[in-house]
């Protein structure tokens, strides 16, 4: 086994994601088979290799620090499922 | 033929000489969405209205003289590209009313060419699929066979360019999303360079893979649509600050004494016979037309599906961390605090493979594991590129089949997601190394399913594909076949 349904439940936490019962088993099963198949890498020797991030070498992009035209603030807000005032609305935080 | 059969540059032509309008043109591709898109559901939602404005406009433009790259030309989006004021969807739940309150670079400059938008197109949830089934809006159809998927992720827009339901379309390719449906829908898809086109404004899978490309129904439409896509972007960081070569000026230049690579890993048991078949008469086609044809080795080809699943669901495992019911999208309503909200939006809001590749991705890159994962697919994904970069030395493009087999049935593989995934064997190197490719049409089976050709040359060589394919459609005469609706 290279994943428990434990610890599915645990990488699910972390990704703020749920599952019901069912799903969790099916879930565990296609992790299983998936990080297995993923063990083949273990057979490519990369002793020395840089790990790789992007395909172009990029220098840092950086640009001048000056003021320029923003989105406006009323349409940065129109796609919140709740709002007030000038702030996104959340249920309560801390009891 | 009817005008939405016909291509950018034979439109333009017409355009030109006032013998169609704009508006003629953008009516007869209405027409055809109204006569086929019940069968083929290539669109999530249509632009009619705008459509009609744009191309409006378009004819007063054409009146003035001002006649630009795609003036009056009907081109239908991915979902995935923000569209200031409609509704942009990529195809979740968790993004059902979002309405994008900018444009995506892409749009922009197609807009400034003078095209007109006639909807956006279906996709994979998140552009995470090979099949355009895990659409939260419904599954699309090869219009070549009903039964069968159009490919994905971009399936949408490669099945509404096969069935004429527009004159060409954006896509996005993250690890083969345009050329897998390209190839199994029968038309031409590009995937340029990474850095070459902006991603401003593309709805983020896999930020070091994702580039968006057209998809059309020949060679000369793929470069009229790069001249108006590439570009540097100073909104987007990655973009790279090069010229653009006009891309027209390699259609009809010939192959004369090139050396095209024929990567022994891509020849391999499993092909399906008919791709077999299409890809070596392709290989003979190409030498007819004065290449020569070597072998060449990719070592690392077999642990490409491998690094792919692993580095593109890390990516999306951040990048989709920003959908939490707070600032756009979906949120659940049964939640009584924060960590609930976030919890119960997100599961109701995302798919089951969209939360597959999240669990993947947080697994991949959580402590304890990040080294085993993470960190050795990247050093192998550095070998993959470096396989590529000793290959062009050798020969100036390589050909390979892009897909192991036609266009499968609906339902076939979503059982087993590692199944679906070895069928993007041959797309997902070129993404990992950054470079680019183009899927032209090559053959097709005894069914009637496509089969696509794909070549791949070193960064930013777009221009050698352009050549290539070009060469390859005029001597393998498929441009005509139509799929019968």
């Amino acid at each position: 086994m290279k994943i428990t349904k434990e610890e599915v439940e645990y990488v699910a936490h972390l990704a703020r994601l749920e599952f019901t019962e069912t799903e969790k088993v099916r879930l565990t099963t296609q992790l299983n088979d998936i990080l297995m198949y993923m063990d083949k890498l273990n057979r490519v020797n990369t002793t020395g290799v840089e790990p790789m991030s992007h395909a172009i070498a990029l220098i840092n992009a950086f640009r001048q620090d000056v003021v320029w035209e923003s989105l406006d603030h009323e349409l940065s807000m129109a796609n919140a499922p709740e709002t007030k005032g000038q702030s996104f609305k959340v249920p309560k935080i801390i009891d | 033929m009817k005008l939405n059969e016909l291509t950018i540059h034979e439109l333009q032509d017409k355009l030109r000489r006032i013998e169609v309008s704009a508006v003629d043109i953008v009516s007869s591709v209405f027409d055809r969405i109204d006569a086929v898109e019940g069968k083929v559901h290539a669109y999530i939602a249509l632009m009619k209205e705008e459509a009609y404005e744009q191309a409006a406009r378009a004819d007063e433009d054409i009146k003035q003289g001002h006649i630009k790259e795609l003036t009056g030309i009907p081109i239908a989006l991915k979902d995935i590209l923000c569209t200031k004021g409609f509704r942009t969807t990529c195809a979740s739940h968790v993004l059902h009313n979002y309405i994008p309150p900018y444009d995506a670079t892409v749009i922009e400059k197609l807009k400034q060419a003078g095209a007109v938008f006639t909807g956006k197109t279906n996709m994979d949830e998140f552009a995470m699929g090979s099949s355009t089934e895990t659409s939260y809006f419904g599954v699309t159809k090869n219009p070549w066979a009903l039964e069968r998927i159009p490919g994905g992720s971009s399936g949408g827009s490669a099945a509404a360019v096969a069935a004429d339901e527009c004159i060409a379309s954006i896509g996005s390719d993250t690890g083969g999303s345009i050329r897998q449906p390209a190839a199994l829908c029968g038309v031409v898809g590009m995937k340029p360079t990474y850095g070459r086109v902006s991603r401003f404004g593309l709805i983020a899978f896999a930020s070091s893979l994702d580039q968006l490309g057209p998809f059309t129904k020949d060679v000369e439409d793929c470069a009229i649509m790069m001249n108006v896509m590439a570009g540097y972007d100073p909104k987007d960081s990655t973009s790279v600050p090069m010229d653009v070569p006009d891309y027209r000026s390699f259609i009809d230049r010939g192959i004369d004494a090139w050396t095209v690579g024929i990567p022994k890993e891509y020849f391999i048991e499993g092909i399906d016979a008919e791709v077999m078949t299409a890809m070596q008469e392709t290989i003979k086609l190409v030498e007819k037309a004065g290449a020569r044809c070597v072998e060449i080795s990719l070592p690392h080809t077999d642990y490409c599906v491998a690094v792919y699943y692993i580095i593109a669901p890390a990516e999306a495992s951040s990048n989709l961390a920003r959908y939490d019911g707070v600032k756009y999208g979906y949120r659940s309503s049964k939640c009584r605090d924060l960590l609930e909200m976030y919890k119960k939006t997100r599961s109701e809001g995302f798919g089951a493979e969209v939360k597959r590749r999240i669990m993947i991705g947080t697994y991949a890159l959580s402590s304890g594991y990040y080294d085993a994962y993470y960190k050795k697919a990247s050093q192998v994904r550095a070998l993959i590129k470096r396989d590529f970069d000793q290959a062009f030395t050798k020969c100036d493009v390589i050909l390979a089949p892009t897909t192991p087999t036609p266009a499968f049935k609906i339902g076939e593989k979503t059982d087993n997601p590692l199944q679906m995934y070895l069928s993007d064997i041959f797309t997902i190197s070129t993404n990992l190394a950054g470079i680019p490719g183009v899927s032209v049409p090559c053959g097709f089976a005894g069914k009637g399913l496509p089969i696509g050709a794909q070549f791949l040359a070193g960064h930013f060589e777009e221009g050698k594909l352009i050549q290539i394919a070009s060469v390859l459609e005029k001597t393998a005469h498929l441009k005509s076949r139509r799929p019968n609706l």
